[in-house]
């Protein structure tokens, strides 16, 4: 502790904190709690607890795994995921061996790009790859008839614009561990004899190995998020994202998306746990 | 010598991932967008290069007004982000028990863990005309009328605060985390009281975390789109809803990719003006994080 | 040159040029088998580069290193059987001891009966026999230390190089760490290589010792050579401590010379190191303070008659500690001077504003040529 103000103030402080963390928690508990109300409209009055936004296989209470548009939306969005974070995941830990051991000219200036991304707004992303895409297909139907067709809005576009931006937050935390490696651990097992290659098996990738854990969970974790980006390059496998965004816009707000906020949250806050489990050190006794 | 071929060979195995993406999917596509910017459709698949795409823009008040409003939203929203998130971050790092600490942080993180769109939506549960907060205050006897509290730029900076807050906090509580407590009691043994140890020596040591903060905070705002428009309406005039519209409603493309331009260099400039009077660079701030 | 296969560790003539530094220039030593031999030297020196090259991980620009009279250059360094303990240990923080200690012999592709007699043999002989099952974070500084030694050892090397692994330590155990290292040494009958900046840890481990300047060796010798007989001015100025003049010399006589210190100061000293002075020449002037008698002055008649240098001065502190305690005394020219005194908590004892005469013999006046 730093400062000890007066009580009176520390206190005040203390609410305002505290009040802080409600604001944070309203609307995540709205979006959750209203799974659960026997009723067809996420709305006051309590009407009593069920389980039927889950699991009930009927109209007009249409559970969320019974409702096949959204579980598709759902798997789509699994698949995408994956496919982004293992892609960002690999690309990263390339990065990382590049910026943190590699020396090449204009180094700073590359790193400056690498790092660009994250700032560049998702829907200028999401517009100028679909733009650049949609350029190229079209170039290669009428100058070749090819038919370039992962080139048009779908599942592979969507996850390259995931990608393009992802790349860039599991470089960042997977350089950050690199950086922390001490080099002579290399030499050491160098020195009793492992090879290159077993070095880098037994050593380096061992020690990133919780980085890149935790990269990748965080990777799958926006892009099942990410709407900005994915709603310019998304064909007719929508992601859940977009399903729901759909399903609110036209049907309006149902009990069933709450149910799935709800599984959606759960998932997220079980895999975010994963992902500070694997990046906690051995204990230190 | 084979060890150099060996170390050559593996930094061109190394940046080629690195260039491809970059290349591929940031420059290509960037420069692409700017290429159709400057096209102009004068009939079926025929096109003029000009700046007709952009004059349109600046002839058109409702456009350079929008941007000119998401913009100045947006940098409002990053003043109540840093004013609202500094105390927390503060909070955490510096007043908060060992214990404490850790959980309050993690708490931070957990709006970060869920979609947007699953916030927005909460939101809408609780401001809606049939939403929790005026079906309560009804209940208490305070209003008669349900009350609507969607649908106005207050609500929508709300929203949008709501929304970037975490990325205001958690490059503050680093930074400041790394401070030493020993030079604020320094400050104060010296005879400095709250005000000046807050100004003199807080503020100056956790610029990095502040600006690369904004930063962060101001290009999502700026970009964001579902939080205004499902908050805000279909009369929130934010930008970003400006270039879906052209691209997904009016299939004009070319003028899209010349907003997305003009959104992306807007942004941009202000990044730039920001970074020139704190005297910091992107290196020394969001690189650091 | 000829090589002897007596010797574990020959280096012929080892330079290392980065760019146009010489880290390491012109080394050349050889080290006799089961030997604890220290490279001591200043920060920079080009010890640690010196080591690397041994250890494989840089290549000399030229010259010859030699492991049981076979030359490495060209071996990498995992093929080499030459192990290395680092500066800060580098065990392996993802595996326990036993996966540490393991890790060489894994390598060697030993099979798992010989790993698991191998490892619990060495731990026997560290004394540690219980920690197999350890992880790293578990283990205390001196523990840590052991089974980075163990690790290497088990491998059976021609020489094993230390690069000052006790830096990290606190003075305590470093204390304690000292006289373990050469009891391991002794067990393990292993040629030692040791780098460090630390004298007392050479001086107290090493059969012998190199002292290193500037990417050159100054002299070689055991720690009593180098203590009492430095043949350079750097030698005698790093190792021990010692009081230090420059001056210039007014006669000389034989062996011996007369040297007028900057400050005025007249003395008789010896010639050492190479090149002898002639008048005029500028030297330098050492001399240790154990051998300055400080006595109250008026006290018992000093001989000044048999050639002893005898000066006047007043104490300006005490610095007391136990065996070691010294005084800082202010000469006429009004420089210090530090000699050592026994203390014994009586009246007899010296005291600051004491006048004090020093005396010292010729002979433990090191004057070398400058």
């Amino acid at each position: 502790m730093a400062i000890k103000p007066n009580t009176a103030f520390l206190a005040s402080y203390r609410i305002y904190v505290g009040l802080f963390f409600v604001f944070l928690a309203a609307p995540l508990v709205a979006a959750g709690v209203f799974a659960f109300n026997d009723s067809l409209f996420p709305s006051l009055p309590w009407q009593g607890f069920t389980l039927d936004w889950f699991f009930n296989d009927s109209e007009p209470k249409l559970g969320m795994f019974h409702d096949r548009r959204l579980l598709r939306g759902l798997y789509y969005s699994f698949v995408i995921a994956s496919f982004v974070s293992l892609l960002s995941v690999f690309v990263g830990t390339c990065n990382a061996f590049l910026f943190v051991r590699c020396k090449f000219p204009a180094k700073d200036f590359f790193y400056i790009m690498m790092v660009l991304p994250l700032v560049i707004p998702g829907v200028i992303l999401g517009i100028s790859i679909l733009l650049l895409a949609s350029n190229i297909a079209n170039g290669a139907e009428e100058a070749l008839s090819l038919d370039l067709d992962f080139l048009r809005p779908g599942i592979v576009l969507v996850v390259l614009g995931q990608f393009s931006f992802i790349t860039t937050i599991t470089s960042l935390v997977i350089i950050a561990r690199l950086r922390k490696f001490d080099a002579s651990m290399e030499e050491a097992a160098y020195n009793l004899g492992a090879s290159r290659a077993r070095v880098l098996r037994t050593i380096t990738l061992p020690f990133l190995f919780p980085a890149m854990a935790a990269a990748g969970i965080v990777a799958f974790l926006v892009s099942f998020e990410n709407f900005n980006t994915t709603l310019f390059l998304v064909g007719s496998e929508a992601p859940l994202t977009i399903t729901m965004y759909d399903r609110m816009v036209k049907v309006g707000s149902t009990p069933v998306l709450n149910a799935v906020s709800f599984f959606l949250m759960i998932g997220s806050a079980l895999l975010a746990l994963v992902s500070i489990l694997v990046q906690r050190d051995k204990p230190q006794t | 010598m084979m060890q150099r071929d060996i170390k050559r060979l593996s930094l061109i195995l190394l940046f080629a991932p690195f260039a491809l993406w970059i290349l591929l999917l940031i420059i290509l596509p960037h420069l692409g967008m700017f290429y159709i910017s400057l096209r102009e459709k004068v009939g079926p698949r025929m096109y003029e290069f000009g700046l007709e795409n952009y004059i349109n823009f600046f002839t058109e008040p409702i456009y350079w007004n929008t941007l000119i409003r998401t913009g100045s939203m947006s940098l409002l929203v990053t003043v109540l982000a840093l004013l609202l998130g500094f105390p927390i971050a503060y909070y955490i790092a510096k007043i908060a028990g060992n214990r404490t600490r850790g959980a309050l942080f993690l708490m931070c993180l957990i709006p970060l863990w869920v979609s947007d769109l699953i916030r927005a939506f909460g939101w809408i549960l609780l401001l809606r005309e049939t939403g929790i907060i005026s079906s309560s205050l009804q209940w208490a006897g305070l209003i008669n009328t349900p009350i609507e509290f969607l649908y106005n730029d207050a609500t929508v900076i709300m929203g949008l605060v709501y929304t970037v807050i975490l990325f205001m906090i958690v490059p503050l509580v680093s930074t400041l985390d790394g401070m030493d407590d020993a030079m604020i009691e320094a400050g104060y043994n010296l005879g400095g009281n709250g005000p000046t140890v807050l100004r003199r020596i807080i503020i100056p040591y956790a610029m990095p975390g502040i600006v690369s903060g904004c930063i962060v905070v101001f290009m999502l705002t700026a970009g964001s789109y579902l939080t205004p428009i499902l908050l805000g309406g279909k009369n929130s005039s934010w930008f970003t809803e400006q270039i879906y519209d052209q691209f997904i409603t009016r299939y004009n493309w070319e003028s899209g990719a010349a907003f997305g331009f003009l959104l992306l260099a807007f942004t941009s400039l202000v990044v730039w003006g920001g970074l020139k009077l704190s005297g910091q660079t992107l290196n020394s701030t969001v690189a650091r994080s | 040159m000829q090589s002897n296969t007596e010797n574990d560790l020959e280096c012929i003539q080892i330079k290392k040029h980065f760019g146009s530094v010489r880290a390491v220039d012109d080394v050349s030593f050889e080290i006799p088998k089961g030997s604890f031999f220290s490279i001591l030297g200043p920060s920079g020196c080009g010890k640690t580069t010196l080591m690397r090259m041994i250890a494989g991980f840089e290549s000399p620009t030229s010259g010859d290193i030699r492991i049981k009279g076979k030359s490495v250059i060209g071996t990498p360094p995992n093929r080499r059987n030459v192990k290395m303990v680092f500066q800060h240990l580098a065990l392996f923080p993802m595996m326990n001891v036993y996966e540490n200690i393991a890790y060489g012999l894994r390598c060697a592709g030993a099979s798992k009966d010989v790993i698991r007699t191998k490892v619990h043999d060495v731990l026997e002989r560290i004394s540690l026999p219980d920690v197999a099952n350890r992880e790293i974070t578990q283990l205390s500084g001196g523990q840590k230390q052991r089974i980075a030694i163990a690790r290497c050892m088990v491998l059976d090397p021609d020489v094993l190089l230390l690069d000052e692994p006790l830096g990290a330590l606190d003075l305590k155990l470093r204390e304690a760490m000292k006289i373990e290292l050469k009891l391991l040494q002794h067990q393990f009958d292993t040629t030692f290589v040791y780098i460090t900046h630390d004298q007392s840890e050479a001086l107290v481990m090493s059969d012998n010792v190199a002292i290193m300047n500037e990417g050159k060796f100054v002299q070689i010798g055991t720690p009593q050579e180098l203590y009492h007989n430095p043949s350079a001015a750097f030698v005698a100025g790093f190792v021990g401590d010692t009081n230090r003049w420059a001056g210039k010399v007014t006669r000389v006589e034989g062996n011996t010379v007369e040297v007028e210190t900057e400050a005025g100061l007249a003395m008789r000293g010896s010639v050492r190191g190479a090149g002898a002075p002639g008048i005029g020449d500028r030297v330098n002037a050492f001399v240790r303070p154990e051998f300055i008698t400080a006595e109250k002055a008026g006290g018992s008649a000093v001989q000044s008659g048999n050639g002893q240098n005898v000066i006047e001065g007043k104490v300006d502190s005490i610095l007391f500690n136990g065996a070691n305690s010294r005084v800082l005394v202010r000469d006429r020219a009004g420089e210090l001077i530090e000699a050592d005194v026994v203390l014994t908590g009586g009246a007899q004892d010296l005291k600051p504003k004491d006048d004090v005469t020093l005396s010292w013999s010729p002979e433990q006046t090191m004057s070398f040529k400058a």
